[in-house]
Parts: C-alpha cells; sequence; structure tokens
C-alpha cells in the first residue's frame, strides 16, 4: 500500500478498502476457502454447507430515525447471509462499550436486536462483552456474526457463477435512504423533511423469490450504494451491465437532500436493500413476487447484463445519455454502520 | 421535485438536442468553467447526445483544481500547531501538498475537520475559545461573499479566534488568460453561480475585445442543452455576445449587496493559478483594516514548496488544450483514491469527472 497510516477512505467500501483487503489482509490470510471475495464465506461440512459471516457496528449517531445500531447489527449480518442464498439461523453478538454508557441506552439498544432477531427468525446464541476506558471507544461498537445453512441449488448464488448476459437487475426499492437518514441526523439536523433509514432484515423477501425464481446472485447495497454493486457485479467478467436511471427508486425527499448537498443517490449507502441479478424469463415473476411482500412494495426492474462493453457497468442517464458507474474511491461519508 | 423535474424533462430534452443537431454546421469548441457544470455534463451524459463538430472542453472553474501547491503545504503547516483548528470544505482533504495531505495530517491526529460552511467554522470558534480556527478559504465569486460576512459577523461578536487563509479568485481574468494565450474557444459556457453575485457585466469585454460569446447557463441538462444551442446560434450567424440563459437566478446587475460585501473585506491581489500561472488581480485578500482575521499574517508557517509532479499536465487539462485521457499518469498513477494532479481530486475536477464516468470513450 501507498499509505503509511490508516485513512477514513480504508473504510469506506471502495477502491482504497479493496486495496488493504488484498494487500494486507488476503496476503497473509489467504487460503483455498476465502479466495473469492462475497458477502458470506460458504463452508463444505460433510454433505451439509453452511454460509458464515461476520460484521462490526460503529455508526454514529447509535440512535437514529427508522433504526439503531443494535438493530443495523443484526439486519446487516442478517442480510450478508440470505444475500448468499443461506437461511440465516444462529448469530453471535459482541460488545464494546465506552466507560460511563447510560445502561438504560444499552438496554434500549439489546431489546431491538432482541426484537429484530425475533422477526427474522434468527437467534443470538452467544457473545462477548468488553469495557474500555473512557475516550477509547466512541459509546458503543458491536460485532455480530452469523450462521445459516444452504441449500446446495443456491451454491452458486454468492460468487454470481451463472450470471449471463440478458440477465434483468432488480432492486427492492427507495435507494439512499440510509446514508441520508445519517448525514441529516448528524449533521442537518436543522433542515425539514422527514427521512428513515430502511434498515431491515431481507431474509423473508429473499427467500419467497428463490423458492419461485431462477436467481443468479443477491448482494445487499450497503456501503458504496447501488453504483459500487453494480461495478463490482461485471468486475473482470466476460459480461458488462446497464442500469436505466429513470427506473430506479428514489424517494423524492431524499432525492432532495441528495441534490441540496451534492450527493449521487447512487453512490448512498442503504441497509434494507437487496440488488437481485434474475434469469430473463423469471424477472417479472421475481418482480410481482417481491412486490407483494412488505419490504418490496416499489421493487424495479433496473437494468440488464449484456454481452457489449464487458467487465464495465454503464447508466443510461434520465437524459438518454450514457455513462459509467464506477466504484466510490475514498471517503463518501464516515461511520454509516 | 419542483424546479428540478422540469428541467430533466426528456420531450423537452430531445426537442433541444434534435435542434442543436439541425443548427450547428461548424466546428465549435465551448469551454466551461465551473465544476458544477463539468460534473453535471458528464453525470448526465451530455457528450453522448452532441454531434461530433461541438467539442465540449473543461476550464478552470474547479476552485480546488487551480489552487498552489504552497497554498496546500500552507495549509498543512497551520494544522501542525498545536492550538489550531484548520476547518476546510471537504474537497481540499485529499489534495497532494509536497509532501502530505490534509487527509494524511488527520489521520496523524492533526485537528483538520471538515466543514460544510464557513457558518461552521465560526461556531467551531465560538465553542473553542482556547484553540485558534483557521478556515481554508477557496473558491471563486460564489464563495467569498460567505468569508466576508464570516469576517463581519467576528468582527461584531469580537470572536478573537477566527482566521481565514484567503485562496479566493476571481474569474474573469482566467478567461480573458486563455484567450490571450491563443487558446481557440468559441464560446464560454459561462458559471452560473458565479454570476449570481457578479451579474453578467463582467463578461463583457470577453465578447466586444475576443469575440468570444458568453452564455449564463444553470446546472440542469435542460440548462446546459439551451445554453449549448445559444451559443451554437451565436457561432453560426457570426454574433458573439453575452446572453442570460439563467434567468431564474442571474440578473444582469448581480448581488449588489454580496458585492458590496466582499468590496468592504477584501482586496484584489495578483494571484498564481495552476496551469496558467500568475494573473494580475485574479486573487483576493484581506484588507489591512481586516489583517487581524488574516492566517497569513497572524501565523508564522515555515513552507517548502516543492515543484510540481513531472508528467501531471493538469495545467494543459485546465487550459483545454489536452484532455485527461492524453495525460500519461491518467487512470494509472493518478487515480481519484490516489491523486497525483488537483483535477483528479475534486469531484468537480475535469480528471475525476472523466475518471468516473468516461473512461471508456462510449
Amino acid at each position: 500500500m501507498k499509505q503509511d497510516k490508516i485513512l477514513i477512505g480504508h473504510g469506506s467500501g471502495g477502491k482504497l478498502m479493496h486495496q488493504l483487503i488484498d494487500e494486507v489482509f488476503l496476503s497473509s490470510f489467504s487460503n483455498n476457502i476465502n479466495d473469492t471475495p462475497s458477502d458470506s464465506v460458504i463452508l463444505n461440512y460433510d454433505d451439509k454447507m453452511l454460509a458464515f459471516t461476520t460484521d462490526s457496528y460503529v455508526v454514529d449517531p447509535i440512535f437514529f430515525p427508522g433504526g439503531n445500531i443494535g438493530k443495523l447489527a443484526v439486519c446487516g449480518t442478517v442480510n450478508d447471509l440470505a444475500v448468499s442464498g443461506a437461511t440465516p439461523l444462529w448469530l453471535s453478538a459482541g460488545f464494546i462499550l465506552e466507560e460511563g454508557f447510560p445502561v438504560e441506552d444499552l438496554k434500549t439498544i439489546v431489546r431491538s436486536m432482541a426484537n429484530e432477531a425475533r422477526n427474522a427468525g434468527v437467534k443470538i446464541v452467544t457473545g462477548d462483552t468488553k469495557v474500555v476506558a473512557k475516550g477509547q471507544c466512541d459509546k458503543i461498537f458491536i460485532n455480530t456474526s452469523g450462521i445459516g445453512i444452504l441449500d446446495k441449488k443456491y451454491s452458486n448464488i454468492s460468487r454470481g457463477k451463472n450470471i449471463q448476459s440478458g440477465d434483468l437487475i432488480l432492486i427492492n426499492g427507495y435507494i439512499a435512504d440510509h446514508g441520508m437518514t445519517i448525514l441529516k441526523a448528524r449533521e442537518l439536523s436543522h433542515f425539514t423533511g422527514n427521512i428513515e433509514s430502511d434498515c431491515t432484515c431481507l431474509n423473508s423477501l429473499i427467500k419467497n423469490v428463490l423458492n419461485e425464481c431462477e436467481v443468479h446472485f443477491m448482494r445487499d447495497a450497503t456501503r458504496g450504494g447501488l453504483a459500487t454493486v453494480a461495478a463490482e457485479i461485471c468486475h473482470n467478467k466476460s459480461f458488462g451491465l446497464e442500469l436505466d436511471e429513470e427506473s430506479i427508486p428514489v424517494n423524492e425527499v431524499t432525492r432532495g437532500f441528495c441534490e441540496i448537498l451534492g450527493y449521487d443517490p447512487l453512490y448512498v449507502a442503504n441497509e434494507g436493500k437487496v440488488v437481485l441479478v434474475v434469469a430473463e424469463k423469471d424477472a417479472v415473476k421475481a418482480l410481482e413476487i417481491m412486490k407483494n411482500h412488505e419490504l418490496g412494495m416499489q421493487t424495479a426492474i433496473i437494468g440488464k447484463i449484456t454481452h457489449e462493453h464487458a467487465g464495465i457497468a454503464l447508466l443510461k442517464t434520465i437524459i438518454g445519455g450514457k455513462r459509467i458507474i464506477d466504484m466510490l474511491a475514498g471517503e463518501q461519508l464516515p461511520r454509516i454502520c | 421535485m419542483k424546479y428540478i423535474d422540469e428541467f430533466r424533462n426528456k420531450e423537452l430534452i430531445n426537442r433541444l438536442v434534435e435542434e442543436i443537431h439541425h443548427v450547428s454546421k461548424q466546428e465549435i469548441r465551448l469551454m466551461e468553467v465551473c465544476g458544477g457544470h463539468t460534473m453535471a455534463i458528464q453525470r448526465f451524459g451530455i457528450p453522448s447526445l452532441l454531434p461530433e463538430n461541438i467539442k465540449l472542453l473543461s476550464g478552470p472553474g474547479c476552485p480546488v483544481c487551480v489552487t498552489s501547491r504552497s497554498y496546500i503545504d500552507h495549509l498543512i503547516a497551520l494544522s501542525k500547531k498545536e492550538d489550531v483548528i484548520l476547518t476546510t470544505y471537504g474537497d481540499l482533504i485529499r489534495v497532494p501538498g509536497s509532501s502530505s495531505t490534509l487527509e494524511k495530517e488527520r489521520a496523524k491526529g492533526r485537528k483538520v475537520k471538515i466543514v460544510y460552511s464557513v457558518l461552521d467554522a465560526l461556531q467551531m470558534a465560538r465553542d473553542n475559545k482556547d484553540l485558534k480556527v483557521v478556515f481554508a478559504a477557496i473558491g471563486f465569486e460564489t464563495t467569498t461573499p460567505a468569508s466576508a460576512s464570516a469576517i463581519l459577523t467576528a468582527e461584531k461578536e469580537q470572536l478573537k479566534n477566527f482566521y481565514i487563509l484567503s485562496a479566493h479568485k476571481v474569474m474573469p481574468p482566467a478567461m480573458s488568460a486563455l484567450i490571450d494565450e491563443g487558446i481557440r474557444i468559441d464560446g464560454y459556457i459561462a458559471p452560473g453561480h458565479v454570476s449570481t453575485i457578479t451579474g453578467s457585466h463582467i463578461y463583457e469585454p470577453l465578447a466586444v475585445t475576443f469575440k468570444v460569446g458568453c452564455v449564463i447557463s444553470g446546472f440542469e441538462p435542460v440548462d446546459l442543452l439551451k445554453s449549448i444551442l445559444m451559443l451554437v446560434k451565436q457561432k453560426e450567424e457570426n454574433r458573439p455576445c453575452v446572453e442570460i440563459q439563467y434567468k431564474r437566478a442571474v440578473k444582469i446587475e448581480g448581488n449588489l449587496k454580496a458585492k458590496a460585501l466582499v468590496e468592504e473585506i477584501f482586496t484584489e491581489r495578483d494571484d498564481w493559478w495552476r496551469g496558467l500561472g500568475i494573473l494580475p488581480n485574479s486573487g483576493l485578500s484581506l484588507k489591512e483594516k481586516y489583517s487581524h482575521y488574516d492566517a497569513e499574517k497572524q501565523f508564522d508557517a515555515a513552507i517548502e514548496t516543492l515543484r510540481e509532479d513531472k508528467g501531471c499536465i493538469c495545467g494543459e487539462i485546465l487550459k483545454g488544450i489536452k484532455n485527461p485521457k492524453e495525460c500519461k499518469l491518467f487512470g494509472k498513477v493518478c487515480n481519484p483514491s490516489d491523486p497525483v494532479g488537483a483535477c483528479m481530486v475534486s469531484n468537480e475536477g475535469a480528471c475525476h469527472a472523466y475518471y468516473r464516468y468516461r473512461r471508456l470513450e462510449l
């Protein structure tokens, strides 16, 4: 790495982070299991397949409209398992608490974790707590790990092995709500206009689609937003991808905040949005199934996999022009999850 | 969304594009000199809609991009002082100085804070009376009135710990300098926000002396295409003049109150522009009367600025002589996560916009 110090951008889900993973972590940790980047690793044990994932949560502020750090910690890990095609079952929860943190706040956070886990049908089965001196962490950090079981027929989803040109791309509703909610809570509390984080567990929605449709790939569009997922799907691949800006759902208020602050909603984080690559023949069916689910009422088909411009994601802009969609480089918004 | 959707109306866009194709016969080179325009043109994919004889160039319109390396070095030197909080617009923190960036200094624990407006910096000064808050005051006519107003507020409140390091610049000298150097520009897509302050008179000499048309444009696709059409018509009819497309925001006389405010606080000086060199009366410094807010005068800061990187052609890109893809460093050693030249740093820079949206010619 060219940098000799860690920068905020190393944690933002974009190019700097990929560089950090490749050059620092994988150069020491690499083995035959973690060789493909994906949301969860797929483990073979006898004839069973397990999905395993872990994630840490440091969002600031810890309470925000639509959720809190605890809800986020359950949803994020459940979603990482679900987008691999797995059924999430068990979670761990590790807490790092700052000396002086109010117990009442901790209780609120833990209750919403329990609530969210119950709704998602997962159990929190083990945990750990550490307390550090005042100033050595910011209020509360949470780590969750999760295990799910994976049906063999879904084992190619996490690596996107079956993606082919003609496949259609769907998303289950409004983008950019989480990132803009956090930004508003942190910097712009004096602005009127209500937005809420979309933070939610997506496993039941995903299960409905998987049961009926041929899904070739899924990813939750968290840090780096929809743009980063689009760029990653076709990075170094023999196919390209095209999104149609006009069909991408963005809530009016969120769009207003993005316009005022100069953010491109395509790059803003979500915590309850899944991008699906579905076989062309099943795309309309998937659309209907998702629209019938409470978390997918605004679902839209937003693009397709192409055999042209291999490796490149393009956006057909709302005025009919074309441009490249690239991964986020460096910091867009710190500590959003 | 009101005031946005009307200006992204597809039917209107199609009509404008059709008319441009119909009217435009001659080769024409149009330059925008505003980072907001650079970004909007690329974000909406406007070049892909125009006929081949219309060439769009990005000029020195991004304040971050034209800021000198020694200014960044100066900010870094100030950030190293124990009692200083350095406040800056976000764009500036990744611009390379001679040996570091503000982002890297922040990682070392220096007090570098990103603010959305100079008002946030003022508030920081009120909240931290035991520290000195320095604001990196960059930008053209658009941001200068805010800096001026902050100085007046500080004066009124008797704030003793607020300073600015001014790199404010004025646009017309740069627009004239490019033509003076013999660069072929048939028309300027003139900056919308700058003009809300200055009004349209400042462009008259360009039209009269240099016979270069100027159309003050808004930032939405309909605005930009309409402005391009107006410039194409000027060229085809051989009548270079100043016109306002962005009438919903720009008045001929500009914003008189803001202009008076700037005049009260700042005075013109010769200033250095990346790629253009020193241009007479193109920068603004604080008047002597307000020198107690001037970080240049109130702090000792040892700075030694190295020469620009070899191979970096930001200068020629800012002049519109070359496009980013002609730079040897573009996309290889120089990319948004590790920029070499300033044009790659700010998301309003020509290289950044090209990298993000047009890396492959479509």
